[in-house]
C-alpha cells in the first residue's frame, strides 16, 4: 500500500447488536484504505469475539432507539412507535421481537451482518484481541473465540495504540 | 478521453457502508496495474466515501458521476 503509514486503534467495548456495529464498519472501511487496524474486545465488547454470535438489543432505557417495523408501506415504515418501558420491559417476548425488527431492517436497507462484517475485517487482516482481564472475571475461554482473536491486556492495546493516527474507544 | 477500457465491472447496488468500499477494495486487488475498474454503487454514502478511499490508497478515481440514483465510479490501479 502507498499509504501503509495510517494506522486505527480501537476499542470495542459494548456488545449489543446496534453498538457491535460502529467497530466493525471503521475498521472494514480503514482496511479496505489500507490501513493497518487493531480492536481490542473489552467488557461486553468481548462477546463480539465468540464464536457464535448471539447478540441482542433492548428499547428499555434507551429513548433514542427508534422501533420502527421493517415492512409495509414507506409512510408505515417510517412511523417511530413510542412504546413506554412499561410494555417493552413486562412483555414476555419484546426483546426478541426488537432484535428481529432490527436485523430485518438492517438486512432490507443493505446493511452487512456483524458476522459478515467481522469476517471481511479478518480477511484484510484486521487484528482483534480478546482481554484477558475480561476473560477471567466473565468466565470465557480462549476456545469460545474464533482462532484469529489474540489474547492481551491493557499495556498490550496500548503498544499497539502508541504509534496509531486514529484512536477511538466505542 | 474516451479511451478509457474497463476491464472489470463491480456492481454494489443496495449496499450500505463500509461494503461498496470493501469490495472495491477487494476487487482491485486481484487486478493488474493500470487496469481500470467500473464500480456501481446506490448508497449517496459512496460519493465521498469513494474520493476519501481513492485519495487514501492512492488509486486514480477517474470518474465519479451520478445519473438517476446510481452513481459510477471508474478507477484506475495504480500501484
Amino acid at each position: 500500500m502507498a499509504n501503509g503509514t495510517n494506522k486505527l486503534a480501537l476499542i470495542a467495548s459494548k456488545g449489543t447488536l446496534d453498538w457491535a456495529y460502529p467497530p466493525f464498519i471503521l475498521a472494514n472501511a480503514a482496511a479496505a484504505m489500507g490501513w493497518d487496524v487493531g480492536i481490542f474486545f473489552t467488557f461486553y465488547g468481548l462477546p463480539l469475539l465468540k464464536k457464535d454470535l448471539k447478540l441482542s438489543v433492548t428499547p428499555v432505557g434507551n429513548p433514542a432507539m427508534p422501533m420502527k417495523m421493517p415492512f409495509g408501506p414507506e409512510g408505515f415504515q417510517n412511523i417511530n412507535w413510542p412504546i413506554p418501558n412499561l410494555i417493552t420491559a413486562n412483555i414476555p417476548g419484546f426483546e426478541s421481537v426488537a432484535v428481529s425488527l432490527m436485523k430485518k431492517g438492517f438486512k432490507n436497507k443493505g446493511v452487512a451482518t456483524i458476522e459478515e462484517l467481522r469476517e471481511t475485517a479478518l480477511e484484510m487482516d484486521v487484528k482483534m484481541i480478546g482481554c484477558q482481564m475480561t476473560m477471567d472475571v466473565f468466565g470465557f475461554k480462549k476456545e469460545d473465540f474464533i482462532d484469529k482473536a489474540e489474547i492481551g491486556g491493557a499495556a498490550a492495546f496500548l503498544q499497539f495504540a502508541s504509534d496509531a493516527n486514529v484512536s477511538l474507544f466505542v | 478521453m474516451s479511451d478509457v477500457k474497463v476491464v472489470k465491472t463491480l456492481d454494489c447496488t443496495g449496499l450500505l457502508c463500509p461494503m461498496p468500499v470493501v469490495k472495491t477494495f477487494k476487487t482491485i486487488k486481484e487486478m493488474q496495474v493500470g487496469d481500470v475498474l467500473e464500480m456501481i454503487a446506490t448508497d449517496p454514502g459512496a460519493m465521498p466515501d469513494m474520493k476519501a478511499w481513492a485519495n487514501q490508497t492512492q488509486h486514480e478515481l477517474l470518474e465519479a458521476t451520478e445519473a438517476g440514483g446510481k452513481f459510477k465510479f471508474l478507477i484506475k490501479k495504480t500501484h
